[in-house]
């Protein structure tokens, strides 16, 4: 990974320290990415490699809500509690998942089969309420698209 | 691809591409792949067009354009020459769509709009209820351009803005028609766009910044999503005029992480617009250069909030900093450079501003809110989506002729607008105007646009709660009055709606809440108590009757009210012992029973009974019920009078008020009493206001003090000290206070004028109704 190319054109007017903390959220991004989560080891290596004290490296990626320090499911289930979703019932959305797979807000199941989270709002709120397993989105819940959910969850 | 190096090359290019771009006559599908309709299957409906176009052998044109507003109908798709709208569309419906109006030349009835199933079917876009009072400038493009094809961008005249601003205007032009537009920012503030973009022009510093907030968090808003993606090359053109008018160089498009296809769409349009020569260096073959990068970020809401949005692109923490200094100063940008950071939206209004001209722009809206603004329209509303309005409509025409009225013809509670910053409007303000200042005024805010309609059944406790937990959990946490304040508030909140709520918690809500605006650091913070206040201020009730009665009106929060069973209603079928965990719902030979000592009310038998047999009420009223046998339709009847008020008594029965002044005998009073038959007399002075009462009581201890009354003045011998009322006093204040004081007589008293007399036995025959119940039940 190329700083210069991740910071973009702007990089030719930065100093070498602007330019190693301006590729950090994309560099925990593309990590993210590759491991499923942000494992210990690979933190240190990147503080490493950027010359950064690896605590300013940690912070920076505790604050922000996208990245995991623990391993994550194979299907991640985002149940949206944005306005729309909470007045249209999200809340039976989740205690349904809940009580099926026995986990909560954040946890991910034993044999990393899925993770279970909630998010502001995906945008959809015309169709709330929305959730999505991965990257499908699935709109205007019922009981019978709740039990499809699941099943495809389970899959 | 030719890059574009003048004027001339960008006009005949857009003259090649006209004949093959968007032929008037040529077959056309707009199919809407918005995130919402692609969710609702509309990319398994483009397969389906294309497989039968290749079966069939019609030549048609598929345009996969962005969001076109109506997300609860979706898919949606247009379909050209003949303009007919079709809905819900399925895969199965488009060999008939196309064999109707593509091969044939009618509409295709089945997948038409309608309103309700018993009206007739719309087959014309514009004639939709929905769309006929939106006025589209931010979204003119989406639904009408493949946001990945920028020759469709430029065949419907787009860069025409930054053309004419190029070649045209010079930098201070372009700033000045910007300013006289009063272009005012999208983003919720509403802080005159003009007159940023001229601080960050002013500022020293060769190097300058243009960023576009595209850090969409406020649940229930996704206008600048659907921009992003449907009209990418809208907003560039936007942040290039800008930069042109600034002396600019970099551009950043900040966006959400939520939002991969806004990603994946702006990336290929900057590289079209870059291959094209209409961004990258010596645009148009100018001097002027101007690039643009995409950042991503990584899930904080705060980092929609400028100074942190900054430190987010820097790679810090998103933590806001005080101001000054401003983004637009030296020293306040991203790495110190001088910055103008605006609202996707407003962006989206630039280029329309500088091909039009000032003048169009403010001919539209209002004076000091000009323009046109997106919303979000969502919640308990039949259809839902994004609307574009020109400002000073009212919140009744956005809901009910656009939005279709309420779902399931509920009744209308409250308008939530302005996301977890905003407020929460009732019914009688539904005739606002919609701008910044009146509903700033009204005690809400535009926000970004989000509108949330909430019905009888939302409770509004809960959702001042939904949304200070909402705000609670993204405080950054750098500023005690945000951190500690919404936790606190939050813990409030959370007893309250738990059935818990103490005397005296609507008052520290509002003292939290007045601390936490003044002392927070950013905007975060300073309008984090905006959803509690506001509903406080309209729904003072609903918190009174969680915390004094333990009764949530909506049936949404657990641990309130009192649960019974309908027997008329009920058909016995034992779900709500099964749920029951607690063992509450016991069983007889004949009924079930819900026994309250028993009962936590964790609403578990209310969720499993499948015809709505078990009923939550106010614990007074079970108990009017069962104690005192009040049939339940009068008790609404003794709740009312309640909760009303003196001059609703003086409305029903218009009392004379009997008044005489100061210098008129005792006599003369005590025959007046007799011969109005009254108890008493107002005594006034010279200017009619009142100065003492007379009454039988004072008849008596007068001559039992054996006072000459033919004599004496009334000024001497009535009572000095009268407790008056006002109209607007409730008369179970009334009562207690007449209780307290021992009183018979009530004058009701407006200002200096005497408008009524009210005595206690007026008050009782008023509440007579619950008198006679609770007597039958004692003797």
């Amino acid at each position: 990974m190329k700083v210069d190319d991740v910071i973009g054109i702007v990089s030719e007017k930065l100093s070498d320290e602007q330019k190693k903390r301006g590729v950090l959220i994309h560099a925990f991004q593309s990590l993210q990415e590759e491991h499923n989560y942000l494992p210990e080891d690979v933190l240190v290596t990147l503080a490493d490699d950027l010359g950064l004290p690896l605590s300013y490296v940690y912070s920076t990626a505790t604050f922000y809500k996208q990245f995991y320090f623990t391993p994550r499911g194979r299907k991640i289930v985002k149940i949206c509690t944005g306005t729309a979703c909470h007045v249209r019932g999200a809340s039976a959305v989740m205690d349904k998942i809940t009580d099926e797979f026995g986990v909560k807000d954040g946890e991910t199941t034993e044999d990393l089969a899925m993770t279970l989270e909630t998010v502001g709002c995906i945008g959809c709120c015309g169709l709330a309420p929305v959730a999505t397993i991965n990257e499908d989105i699935i709109g205007e819940i019922d009981n019978k698209k709740l039990d499809s959910m699941i099943e495809t969850i389970k899959e | 691809m030719p890059k574009l190096s003048s004027p001339n090359d960008l006009k005949e290019y857009r003259e090649s591409i006209k004949n093959k771009t968007f032929d008037p006559d040529a077959l056309r599908a707009r199919v809407c792949c918005g995130t919402a309709c692609a969710a609702t299957g509309a990319h398994k409906v483009i397969d389906s067009f294309q497989k039968e176009a290749a079966d069939s052998g019609v030549e048609i044109e598929i345009v996969k354009t962005g969001c076109q507003g109506i997300c609860q109908k979706g898919p949606v798709l247009k379909i050209e020459p003949m303009n007919i709208f079709y809905q819900r569309t399925k895969p199965a419906d488009v060999a008939s769509i196309m064999n109707y109006s593509m091969v044939g030349n009618m509409p295709y009835r089945q997948g038409l709009y309608r309103d309700s199933i018993l009206d007739d079917p719309i087959p014309l876009m514009n004639d939709i209820p929905f769309y006929k009072k939106q006025k589209r400038i931010a979204l003119r493009n989406n639904g009408v351009v493949d946001p990945n094809n920028i020759d469709h961008f430029i065949a419907v005249g787009g860069y025409a803005g930054l053309e004419k601003a190029l070649f045209s205007m010079s930098p201070d032009e372009v700033l000045n028609e910007v300013d006289k537009a009063n272009l005012r920012g999208r983003g919720g503030a509403g802080f005159p766009a003009g007159k940023k973009w001229a601080h960050t022009k002013s500022a020293p510093g060769d190097i300058k910044l243009v960023i576009a907030n595209g850090d969409e968090g406020d649940p229930g808003a996704f206008m600048d999503r659907s921009i992003m993606e449907g009209d990418p090359h809208g907003l560039l053109e936007g942040m290039a005029i800008n930069a042109y008018a600034i002396g600019a160089q970099y551009g950043f498009v900040y966006v959400r992480h939520e939002y991969p296809l806004a990603v994946k769409n702006l990336k290929i349009a900057i590289k079209q617009a870059e291959e094209l020569g209409l961004l990258g260096n010596n645009i148009l073959g100018t001097d002027f250069s101007f690039t643009v990068d995409i950042r991503e970020g990584a899930g904080a809401f705060v980092c929609g909030e400028s100074t942190a949005l900054v430190a987010s692109i820097e790679g810090e923490r998103g933590f806001p900093r005080p101001r000054p200094p401003r983004l637009s100063q030296p020293g306040g940008g991203a790495w110190g450079f001088p910055t103008n950071l605006n609202n996707i939206e407003t962006f989206a209004c630039v280029p329309i501003i500088i091909e039009k001209g000032a003048d169009y722009f403010t001919s539209i809206g209002t004076k000091t809110s000009p323009g046109t603004k997106v919303f979000a329209l969502t919640g308990k509303v039949k259809n839902t989506g994004l609307v574009e309005v020109p400002m000073g409509i009212t919140l009744r025409e956005i809901i009910f002729d656009i939005g279709g009225g309420m779902l399931g013809d509920k009744e209308f509670k409250a308008v939530q607008t302005g996301g977890p910053s905003g407020g929460c409007l009732p019914a009688e303000n539904l005739d606002l105007k919609v701008d910044f200042d009146t509903l700033w005024a009204a005690g809400s805010m535009m926000g970004s646009g989000g509108m949330v309609v909430l019905d009888e059944d939302t409770c509004m406790v809960d959702v001042a709660k939904f949304f200070l937990s909402f705000t609670q959990s993204e405080s950054c946490g750098k500023c005690p009055p945000c951190r500690i304040g919404t936790y606190q508030m939050l813990q409030i909140l959370e007893r309250i709606t738990a059935g818990e709520g103490e005397q005296g918690d609507i008052r520290k809500l509002v003292e939290l809440g007045q601390y936490i605006q003044k002392g927070s650091l950013c905007g975060l913070g300073q309008s984090a108590p905006n959803p509690v206040l506001s509903t406080i201020k309209y729904f003072r009730e609903e918190y009174e009757e969680h915390i004094y009665e333990k009764y949530c009106r909506a049936n949404v929060c657990s641990g309130t009210g009192a649960f019974v069973i309908d027997q008329n209603t009920c058909f016995r079928c034992g779900l709500c012992k099964e749920a029951c965990a607690f063992g509450a719902v016991t069983e007889t030979k004949t009924r079930y029973i819900i026994d309250r000592n028993a009962c936590t009310q964790c609403k578990a038998c209310y969720t499993a009974c499948p015809i709505d047999a078990v009923l939550i009420k106010k614990p007074r009223h079970v108990t009017l019920e069962e104690v005192f046998k009040v049939p339940t339709e009068d008790i609404e009847i003794i709740d009312r009078r309640a909760r009303m008020i003196l001059k609703d008594i003086l409305d029903k029965k218009p009392s004379a008020v009997i008044t005489v002044t100061q210098d008129q005998t005792a006599d003369a009073a005590v025959n007046l009493m007799a011969e109005k038959k009254v108890s008493d007399v107002l005594v006034v002075d010279d200017s009619g206001k009142l100065a003492g009462i007379f009454t039988e009581r004072d008849v008596v201890r007068n001559i039992h003090a054996k006072i000459n009354l033919e004599t004496t003045p009334i000024k001497d011998i009535m009572t000095k000290q009268v407790t008056s009322f006002e109209p607007s006093t409730e008369i179970s204040t009334a009562i207690q206070v007449i209780a307290k004081e021992g009183i018979r007589h009530l004058p009701v008293v407006e200002g200096d004028k005497i408008v009524g007399m009210i005595t206690y036995r007026d008050l009782v025959a008023y509440v007579l109704p619950e008198v006679i119940y609770m007597a039958e039940a004692i003797y």
